[in-house]
C-alpha cells in the first residue's frame, strides 16, 4: 500500500504507473507534486513477485537454473552463473579451463546486451528514437551467438553446475567477431549521435545525482556506483573465472547523474568486447581433438535391418541436436568428478553404465547433494553485485536460497533521486537505473 | 588473517563471540553488543556498504537449533576489500534489530524480511509491506507456509 503524507494542502497527488510504457519493469511511483517539481514520493514494488525463493526450496539444484533466467531477463547468462557458482564453492569443484573461458565469454556477451537495452530505452524516452532502433539491431547480433550457442536467445539456462550445457559450435569465433565488428560500429555511431548531443546533455546532466556516500549508504555496486566515481568491479577486485587472465579497464563517472551512467555504460561495452577478444584467443588454445566419427546413424541402421541387411556393431551417432556434447568436447566442458556432472550423451546410448549414472543423476534425491553448510557467492551482473545466498541441509533442494538482486537496492534510492526534480525527468532517472523487474521482485 | 579481522576479534573476542572461517568471516555478536559491533565495523573497518539482509527459518531443520530465526547480515568493505557476515537468533515473536540509522538500504531490506518471515524490526519507521500485496494473509517464506496454499481474489476498488 502507498504511504504518502501530504506536505502541502495546494500539492497535487500523481500516480505514475504500474503500467505505464515508461515504467518498464512494472513499477508505481506515487509522487506529490507543487506544479511540475516533485516534493515527495513514494516507490511501490513487488509487482512481478513470483516467489523465486520459495519455489527453490522445493526444487533440486539443476531445476533452479531455468529460473534463475528469468531473475535478470536482459542478461540471463550472468544470473546462471552466480547460481551455478554458489552451488560450485559450496561442492568445492574444480572446472576445466575451457568451460570457464566459455563462461566468461557468454557473460561479457550478456553484459553487453545488458547495457544495450538499456542505454536504448534510456535514450528512447528521452526522445531518440533512433538509437533504440540501432542498439536492437546490434543486440540481434548478439542474440544470433546465444542462439547458435545455448539453443535459446534468452531463456538460455546454459551454464550448468560442473561445466556449461554444450560445447560452442564451430563457427563461434567468426559469430562473436561478427558481432563485435558490427556492435562497435553501431555504439561509435551512437556515440556521434548522442554524446554531445544539446538536448541529451540537457535532459541527463545534473539530473538523478547520488553523492557517493549516499551511494554506498544506499549499497550501489555496479556501473551505477562507478557512475559517482567510485573504484570498484568484481571482476577485478575478487576475480573469478578467468578474469585475472584477461586486461581489461574500469570506466569510472564524476558526478553520478544520468549522463555519467549512460558514459560509464557505454564504455563498458568497449570493454566487455575486449574481454570477449582476448578470452577467443585463449578459447582457440583449448580446442578438443577432432574424431574421426565412425558412428552410426540410428535411421540408416533402421533401414537396413528392414531391408534385412546386417548391421556392423558400431556406436549410435548422436542427433544434431546434442551437437557439442560428444565424449570429445564432453571433456573439455565439464568438472572431472562425475558425482556432480552428467555423464556424456554418448556414454548414455551406448552403455549401461551410463544411462544408470544419468537416471541416479536426474532423480529426485540421489543428483547433486551438497554438504550441510552456507555460502554467499557473488558475480558481477549488469546492474551490480549479484549474490546468491544458499543455506544446504545436505538433501538435494536447498533450505534456502536469497538473491541479493542489485536493482533492488538501487530501486530504493528512487524516491530521494527524483526529489526535487521536475516531472519529465522521472522518466529517464527511472531509465538509468535499469530496474529489471524479474530481479527486484524475484 | 586481514588486519581488519584481527582487530574486530581482539575488540569483540573477550566478550565471548563465536566466528568461524568457512567461505567467508562469520561473526555471532550477541543480540545487546549488535549495535556496538555495527559501529564498530563501521567506523573502524569501514564496511561502508550493507550488501544483504536476510532471515533463515530453521523450523524444519533436523538438526539442534534452539532459536527459531537467524538473522544474516552481510557486509563489504571498500577499502580492504573483504567481506564479512554477521548474525544473531530470534525466537519466535521476538523483535529484530534494525539498522536504517546505520545504512539507507536498510530500510527496504528489512522491509522484505518482515514481509517474508513476519519479523517486525523495532524502530523501523516504516513497517509494512514491499512485495505482497496488504490483503495476504501469512508470510510466505516460513517453512510452516504450505507451497501450493491458494488466497481468495482480494476486492478491487469497484468491486461491491
Amino acid at each position: 500500500m502507498i504511504k504518502l503524507e501530504k506536505q502541502s494542502e495546494n500539492n497535487l497527488i500523481l500516480n505514475i504507473g504500474p503500467s505505464h510504457p515508461a515504467m518498464h519493469g512494472t513499477i508505481r511511483i506515487v509522487a506529490e507534486v507543487d506544479g511540475e517539481k516533485i516534493v515527495n514520493s513514494d516507490v511501490e514494488i513487488g509487482y512481478l513477485h513470483r516467489g523465486f525463493e520459495k519455489t527453490a526450496e522445493y526444487k533440486t539444484y539443476h531445476k533452479i537454473i531455468p529460473y534463475t533466467d528469468r531473475l535478470n531477463y536482459t542478461s540471463p547468462l550472468i544470473n546462471n552463473h552466480g547460481f551455478v557458482l554458489a552451488v560450485e564453492k559450496l561442492l568445492g569443484v574444480e572446472i576445466p579451463e575451457r568451460a570457464q573461458i566459455i563462461r566468461v565469454i557468454m557473460d561479457e556477451m550478456a553484459r553487453i546486451t545488458d547495457h544495450l537495452i538499456d542505454v536504448a530505452a534510456m535514450i528512447n524516452e528521452t526522445g531518440a528514437i533512433t538509437v533504440l532502433l540501432y542498439m536492437m539491431e546490434a543486440r540481434e547480433y548478439f542474440w544470433d551467438v546465444f542462439e547458435h550457442t545455448t539453443g535459446a536467445r534468452m531463456t538460455t539456462s546454459y551454464i550448468r553446475i560442473g561445466g556449461v550445457k554444450a560445447d560452442v559450435p564451430e563457427n563461434f569465433r567468426e559469430l562473436s567477431e561478427y558481432a563485435i565488428k558490427k556492435t562497435r560500429k553501431i555504439l561509435k555511431e551512437v556515440d556521434k549521435l548522442i554524446s554531445k548531443n544539446a538536448i541529451f546533455l540537457k535532459r541527463t546532466r545534473g539530473v538523478g545525482i547520488i553523492s557517493k556516500e549516499d551511494a554506498l549508504s544506499y549499497g550501489f555496486t555496479g556501473p551505477l556506483l562507478r557512475a559517482t566515481g567510485i573504484l570498484y568491479d568484481i571482476r577485478k577486485f575478487v576475480p573469478y573465472s578467468i578474469y585475472h587472465r584477461v586486461d581489461f579497464e574500469i570506466p569510472l563517472g564524476e558526478n553520478g547523474d544520468v549522463y555519467d551512467r549512460y558514459w560509464v555504460r557505454m564504455q563498458e561495452m568497449e570493454q566487455s568486447m575486449r574481454i570477449i577478444e582476448q578470452a577467443l584467443d585463449l578459447l582457440d588454445k583449448t580446442n578438443p581433438e577432432k574424431i574421426q566419427s565412425e558412428d552410426i546413424n540410428p535411421n540408416e541402421a533402421i533401414k537396413k535391418v528392414k531391408n534385412g541387411e546386417t548391421v556392423p556393431l558400431k556406436k549410435i551417432k548422436l542427433s544434431p541436436n546434442l551437437e557439442g556434447m560428444e565424449d570429445n568436447h564432453h571433456k573439455k566442458i565439464y568438472a572431472k568428478d562425475k558425482r556432480f556432472v552428467p555423464p556424456s550423451k554418448q556414454s548414455v546410448f551406448n552403455s549401461i553404465e551410463g544411462l544408470v549414472h544419468q537416471f541416479l543423476f536426474v532423480m529426485e534425491g540421489y543428483g547433486i547433494r551438497p554438504p550441510v553448510g552456507e555460502v554467499y557467492s557473488f558475480v558481477e551482473g549488469g546492474n551490480g553485485e549479484l549474490g546468491f545466498y544458499l543455506v544446504s541441509d545436505g538433501s538435494d533442494t536447498p533450505y534456502k536460497l536469497h538473491v541479493r538482486a542489485p536493482s533492488f537496492h538501487l530501486m530504493s534510492s528512487l524516491s530521494q533521486m527524483i526529489k526535487g526534480h521536475y516531472i519529465a525527468d522521472v522518466i529517464p532517472i527511472f531509465g538509468s537505473i535499469n530496474m529489471i523487474g524479474g530481479e527486484t521482485d524475484r | 588473517m586481514e588486519e581488519v579481522i584481527k582487530n574486530i576479534l581482539e575488540r569483540f573476542g573477550n566478550r565471548e563471540i563465536k566466528y568461524k572461517d568457512k567461505d567467508m568471516w562469520t561473526f555471532y555478536p550477541d543480540k545487546e553488543y549488535f549495535f556496538d559491533f555495527v559501529d564498530y565495523i563501521k567506523d573502524y573497518g569501514e564496511f561502508d556498504i550493507l550488501l544483504d539482509i536476510t532471515a533463515v527459518d530453521y523450523l524444519e531443520w533436523t538438526k539442534e537449533k534452539k532459536d527459531r530465526f537467524e538473522m544474516v547480515y552481510h557486509f563489504l568493505s571498500l577499502k580492504y576489500n573483504i567481506r564479512i557476515r554477521v548474525k544473531y537468533t530470534l525466537k519466535k515473536d521476538e523483535k529484530g534489530l534494525t539498522l536504517t540509522s546505520y545504512y539507507k538500504n536498510a530500510n527496504w531490506l528489512e522491509r522484505e524480511v518482515y514481509d517474508m518471515y513476519g519479523i517486525v524490526f523495532e524502530g523501523h519507521p516504516d513497517m509494512r509491506r514491499i512485495l505482497m500485496y496488504d490483503e495476504f494473509k501469512g508470510f510466505p517464506l516460513r517453512k510452516d507456509y504450505p507451497l501450493k496454499k491458494r488466497q481468495p481474489r482480494i476486492k478491487g476498488l469497484n468491486d461491491d
